[in-house]
């Protein structure tokens, strides 16, 4: 599904992101990335969404190289995967259900398509009831529940969150992380970057740790990080 | 296809969404638009109207007059209207003496002819050809024909005055266009700084589309229309402005009896139709360019 093959990526200014990164998730994975600020976790999801391209090595999406590619190709490349961030990222002036049509207007879909989809994703997230307010009369969790619907109302077969309990007190956390693996319990891939050890550690799946951009650790049902005392 | 046309659709929508939005700083682009028109209606309008005088006054001096030695024989005379008519630019020749020569001048002098009184005992004008020619283009080659003849004194063609003519429709055409492409520069950098303020607007969506896979093209369309409908704003505006205000002026010329005046302007029904089109397509040209040119510079998709 996704597949990274020695990858580096220095930046412009010299900064080494990544060293020599080599990961597969299959299809259908939840995985967690972990590690410490400045890892390179959100590199490595630019370079799956194609807003960074790797100084070295491949990249793989759908068995499809995706390493370099015509910049006329990203949007459909894009299409596969949805993805959701830290600021979640509404449009404050278009209500919950706009904010998600939006999403399925863009790749052209059918109004009566658009009509079935965004309501039973709404439904899906528990936000029927919100559907016509606007976003500053949400909460945060609400927020985050709108992001991820928009995010997997066009049924891509990926979704990338980075950091999406982030901004959320730890209940509202819990929501959005039951939310996600319901998502992948569907059979979306889930990949997700997050700092929030309580929830790597209790959710008991894959766990892949950077640092200074390098792997230093995948473990299926993995924890956020091992006892000092282990090393 | 039904998908394309949806996708089309919303462009369309959103283009004119944010023209709407944009109408205070829209104003400035449309009339920026309307007066680069105009005044390219203007320029339009004089060089036609130079052009039809060059037209008009060519076929008058479409003259060439070869004068003649006075010690001429009669061999070398018939020698050159042989070789006159020979030529196949040649209209008509006829043969003009000098006694022909001056009752002309005389008329042409009218009041002050009392002054020429006296000179027929001694006519200091020459005979001469008086050759008409299809067009002017022939006099070079005529006189070429002609030059190593005997008997002949002087070849004189006016295609000086033609020249000057033409010359200064040409400085016409090269003023007006430098003028028209200093406001055309001006109308795009207008139009690309009001479509810049729907690209800010608009940036978080815009980024928001790139994430859920917008293409270029979808991202962009909106504002090369809302740059289009400025353009064709200004063109609507300036199209009646120039077709109404000019066919005023023509019928108050026409009106006071300047007659003569009138066979040179070009009639504002040719000119109508013309207008329309050149206008239609370079106000759009210019509020499309104009977005390209914020697109290029402030959104880099
Ligand atoms: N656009 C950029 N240009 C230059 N350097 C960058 C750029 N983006 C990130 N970096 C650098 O690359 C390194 C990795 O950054 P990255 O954002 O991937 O870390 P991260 O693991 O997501 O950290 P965090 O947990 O704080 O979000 C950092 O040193 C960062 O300063
Ligand atoms: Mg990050």
């Amino acid at each position: 599904m996704i597949k990274f093959v020695n990858i580096s990526k220095v930046y412009d200014n010299g900064v080494r992101a990544l060293s020599n990164v080599n990961i597969t998730i299959e299809k259908g994975e939840f995985v967690f990335l972990v590690g410490p600020s400045g890892a390179g976790k959100s590199t490595l999801i630019k370079l799956i969404l194609k807003e960074e391209d790797p100084t070295e090595g491949k990249i793989y999406l759908n068995d499809m190289d995706i390493t370099r590619v015509k910049n006329r190709r990203i949007p459909y490349i894009r299409r596969n995967v949805g993805v959701v961030f830290q600021d979640f990222r509404l449009l404050p002036n278009k209500t919950v259900y706009e904010n998600v049509a939006f999403a399925m207007e863009i790749v052209g879909a059918h109004p009566r398509e658009i009509r079935r989809n965004v309501p039973m994703v709404l439904s899906m997230v528990d936000l029927s009831q919100k559907a016509h307010c606007y976003p500053d009369q949400l909460s945060g969790g609400e927020h985050q529940r709108v992001a991820i619907s928009r995010a997997i109302v066009n049924s891509p077969p990926i979704l990338i969150a980075d950091e999406p309990t982030g901004n959320l007190d730890p209940e509202t956390a819990w929501e959005i992380m039951k939310i996600l693996r319901d998502i992948n319990r569907r059979g979306t891939t889930v990949l997700m970057a997050t700092h929030a050890k309580d929830i790597v550690d209790m959710m008991k799946q894959r766990v892949i740790a950077i640092e200074g951009g390098k792997v230093v650790r995948d473990e299926k049902k993995g924890v956020y990080e091992h006892e000092i005392s282990n090393i | 296809m039904s998908m394309r046309f949806r996708i089309f659709k919303n462009i369309l929508k959103q283009g004119f969404q944010g023209m709407w939005r944009n109408r205070g700083m829209g104003l400035a682009s449309v009339s920026s638009i309307t007066a680069v028109l105009v005044i390219l209606g203007l320029v339009l309008i004089v060089i036609l109207s130079i052009n039809n005088v060059v037209v008009s006054t060519k076929s008058k001096f479409d003259e060439i007059q070869i004068f003649l030695e006075d010690e001429i024989t009669e061999q070398q005379l018939n020698r050159i209207e042989e070789e006159v008519k020979g030529n196949k630019g040649v209209l008509s020749v006829i043969y003009q003496s000098k006694d022909q020569a001056l009752e002309i001048m005389k008329e042409d002098w009218e009041d002050e002819a009392y002054l020429l009184e006296g000179l027929e005992e001694n006519n200091p004008l020459q005979n001469s050809f008086v050759v008409q020619l299809k067009d002017i283009e022939y006099a070079e080659s005529l006189v070429n024909d002609v030059k190593d003849l005997e008997g002949i004194d002087e070849v004189v063609y006016n295609q000086d005055i033609i020249e000057k003519l033409i010359l200064f429709a040409n400085y016409v055409r090269l003023g007006g266009l430098i003028i028209i492409g200093i406001l055309i520069l001006v109308s795009v950098f207008i139009i690309s700084n009001t479509v810049k303020i729907t690209v800010a607007a608009r940036r978080r969506e815009i980024e928001i589309m790139k994430y859920v896979g917008a293409t270029n093209g979808y991202i962009r369309g909106p504002f090369i229309i809302e740059g289009l409908l400025f353009g064709l704003i200004g063109a609507l505006i300036s199209i009646l402005i120039v077709n109404y205000g000019y066919s005023y002026f023509f019928n108050v010329v026409n009106d006071r009896l300047y007659v003569l005046f009138t066979v040179y302007l070009v009639p504002p029904s040719t000119l109508i139709k013309d207008v329309s089109i050149i206008f239609v397509a370079i106000g759009g040209g210019i509020g499309t360019l104009g977005s390209l040119v914020s697109l290029k510079r402030f959104l880099n998709v």
